[in-house]
């Protein structure tokens, strides 16, 4: 896919340092420190529980850290005019169901201070980009969930906020809705929006953002460039005929391990796969499959996230048979 | 604030509140002159005098003003304790909080979008109540708007009270607490006038704390005393029963107790406002 260049000025639109946020006993966040640039898509992962909405309730001011420090769009978290210039879906999205769609978009449009001869055209236009033009006129109450969804979309997009938080954007959507955010998103941020997105569909996340925090027990375990998070490529060939004693012939393809009969070599680029499909063979090695590419970032995520916890049960009778 | 009331009434309107609220007042008030109208035949009949005539219609419009109040409190605790407590539930708090939108204004705008539809709803319909007990009786109270206003006075301080309770607590705890607190300020007012016919400080000292914690039974008094003729006023002076009457007051609420229950009324607001802003949402 070939993507617009980024606008990066100077500021970061996040940038938050050693966050955090105790409710009671337990640590919600525990010490997050971030930057999100200004025209990227940010991909905030983590399991449920792990922080991602208090963190976005800290950056918006809707709770306060309990220590730590941050800034948004250059101001202090929780500042009131900043939040003009902040669109946020939350996952909880729910709109005043007496309303009509236009009028909840002028309604937002008037709290964030937009001039009154500004607010219906930018209400139409934000509209027309979720795909609700035609039930403009229609009561919220009557909505689907995947449409107050878009109708929630559309509130954090009114106005080309410099900052969009998207808190699961696309949790109660289809897939051709899915499809859709995934353009909206991208729009957003070809314009110059820096754009926060926090999910639980990797995939999604792995088609959309440039960058992406992995997030587990309040704290960062992964973040970069997603080529950076989610490593180099391997090639996995489960293959017989053949033992440890092979291996050095192998190690000019990349550093070979051997676990039964998968054959793991890893880091090692796909031009080389033939060559190496080649060189087994010709040791006498018989191959029943070969796999190469980039592990998905579903599990680069388990990967992370399972390292910090304890094994899901001791092993069954079964499984020791 | 002015956006969040106008959307409050807005509310009230579509969510068809207002046109019940309208309904049920037409209803009231077209009852309560067919009861004078009666009162009126029944006593015609039996040859009571003008002034007997007078006491009877005073007192019937005092049991109305009565009703008519309780109902208005009542109204006041099921708009103020979900106004802030449900929004935070479902989330439609959070989506406008986000935006540049003061706790503040959020909550004083919910307060004064709903005291405008009580406060209309208590004019309109009280102020009808004794425009027709008067065409049908001949009896006007000395000054009609004043009981009208104390009547909407009682249901904006059980509203500032639920609203602030709505900032913590669920709309059936918050709603609940307000009118047993409400009924309890009416009994300790019953108790004190006991207090002071009896001569008794500490009964008296009951009604004085509960009116200064809760200032509805003081705003009540006024409510009786704008409704009574000044001869019932003279006339019942030194009786006991009287005295002791809930449905009898000698006198109107002093300024000072007035001022408290504007003050009142600030603080509570106040108090709601810092809790709101102390919420983690």
């Amino acid at each position: 896919m070939i993507r617009m260049p980024r606008v990066t000025l100077d500021l970061p639109a996040i940038e938050v340092t050693d966050l955090r946020k105790r409710y009671g006993p337990i640590d919600a966040l525990a010490g997050l420190t971030m930057t999100v640039g200004r025209g990227e898509v940010f991909g905030f992962l983590g399991p449920n529980g792990a922080g991602k909405t208090t963190t976005v309730k800290l950056l918006l001011g809707l709770a306060r850290p309990t220590s730590g420090s941050g800034k948004v769009l250059g101001a202090q978290l929780g500042d009131l005019a900043t939040r003009r210039r902040i669109g946020y879906l939350p996952e909880l999205f729910r709109y005043q169901p007496w309303l009509k769609a236009r009028e909840v978009l002028t309604l937002h449009g008037e709290l964030m201070g937009l001039a009154r001869s500004r607010r219906r055209p930018a209400a139409d236009e934000a509209l027309q980009l979720v795909g609700l033009a035609d039930r403009a006129g229609d009561i919220v109450g009557r909505f689907s969930k995947g449409m107050q969804q878009r109708l929630g979309l559309g509130t954090a997009l009114l106005g080309d906020p410099a900052l969009v938080i998207l808190d699961e954007p696309t949790s109660a959507l289809d897939p051709v809705g899915r499809v859709d955010v995934r353009g909206i998103v991208r729009a957003a941020a070809d314009r110059g929006a820096a754009v926060f997105l926090n999910s639980h569909l990797l995939s999604e996340v792995e088609q959309v953002c440039d960058r992406v925090a992995i997030i587990d027990h309040g704290r960062v375990v992964a973040s970069g460039d997603l080529d950076a998070v989610l490593g180099q490529a391997e090639t996995v060939v489960r293959v017989s005929g053949l033992s440890a004693a092979d291996l050095p012939a192998i190690e000019r393809f990349g550093p070979p391990t051997l676990e039964g009969d998968v054959l793991t070599v890893r880091p090692m680029d796909e031009a080389g796969v033939p060559d190496l499909v080649a060189q087994l063979v010709s040791m006498g090695a018989r191959i029943q499959e070969v796999r190469s590419g980039r592990s998905s970032l579903e599990q680069r995520f388990l990967e992370l996230v399972a390292r910090d916890r304890p094994p899901a049960g001791t092993p069954s009778a079964d499984r020791l048979r | 604030m002015l956006t969040i009331a106008k959307l409050t009434i807005g509310e009230a309107a579509r969510r068809r509140v207002l046109w019940v609220l309208v309904i049920l007042a037409a209803l009231a008030v077209s009852l309560t002159a067919w009861g004078v109208a009666s009162l009126l035949d029944g006593a015609r009949d039996r040859g009571l005098s003008d002034l007997e005539i007078k006491f009877a219609v005073s007192q019937v419009l005092i049991l109305i003003a009565f009703m008519f109040g309780f109902v208005l409190v009542m109204t006041a605790a099921f708009f103020g304790s979900p106004a802030i407590a449900t929004e935070l539930e479902n989330g439609i708090a959070q989506a406008m909080l986000a935006r540049p939108l003061r706790r503040s204004s959020y909550l004083l705008g919910r307060w004064l979008g709903l005291s405008t539809v009580i406060v209309v709803y208590a004019a309109v319909s009280g102020l009808l109540a004794i425009g027709v007990v008067g065409v049908v009786s001949g009896y006007v109270p000395p000054d009609p708007i004043l009981p009208v206003a104390y009547l909407a006075g009682q249901a904006l301080v059980l509203l500032s009270l639920t609203v602030l309770l709505s900032t913590r607590l669920s709309p059936i705890a918050g709603g609940a607490i307000a009118v047993v607190a409400y009924g309890l300020a009416w009994i300790a007012g019953v108790l004190g006038k006991i207090g002071l016919a009896l001569d008794s400080p500490s009964l008296v000292n009951v009604s004085d704390a509960s009116r200064f914690l809760l200032p509805t039974d003081a705003l009540w008094q006024g409510v009786v005393y704008g409704l009574e003729p000044s001869f019932v006023i003279n006339a019942a002076e030194g009786e006991f029963v009287a005295r002791t009457s809930p449905f009898f007051a000698a006198s109107g609420p002093s300024p000072a107790i007035l001022a408290w229950s504007v003050i009142w009324v600030a603080l509570v607001l106040a108090l709601g406002v810092a809790q709101l802003r102390r919420r983690e949402l």
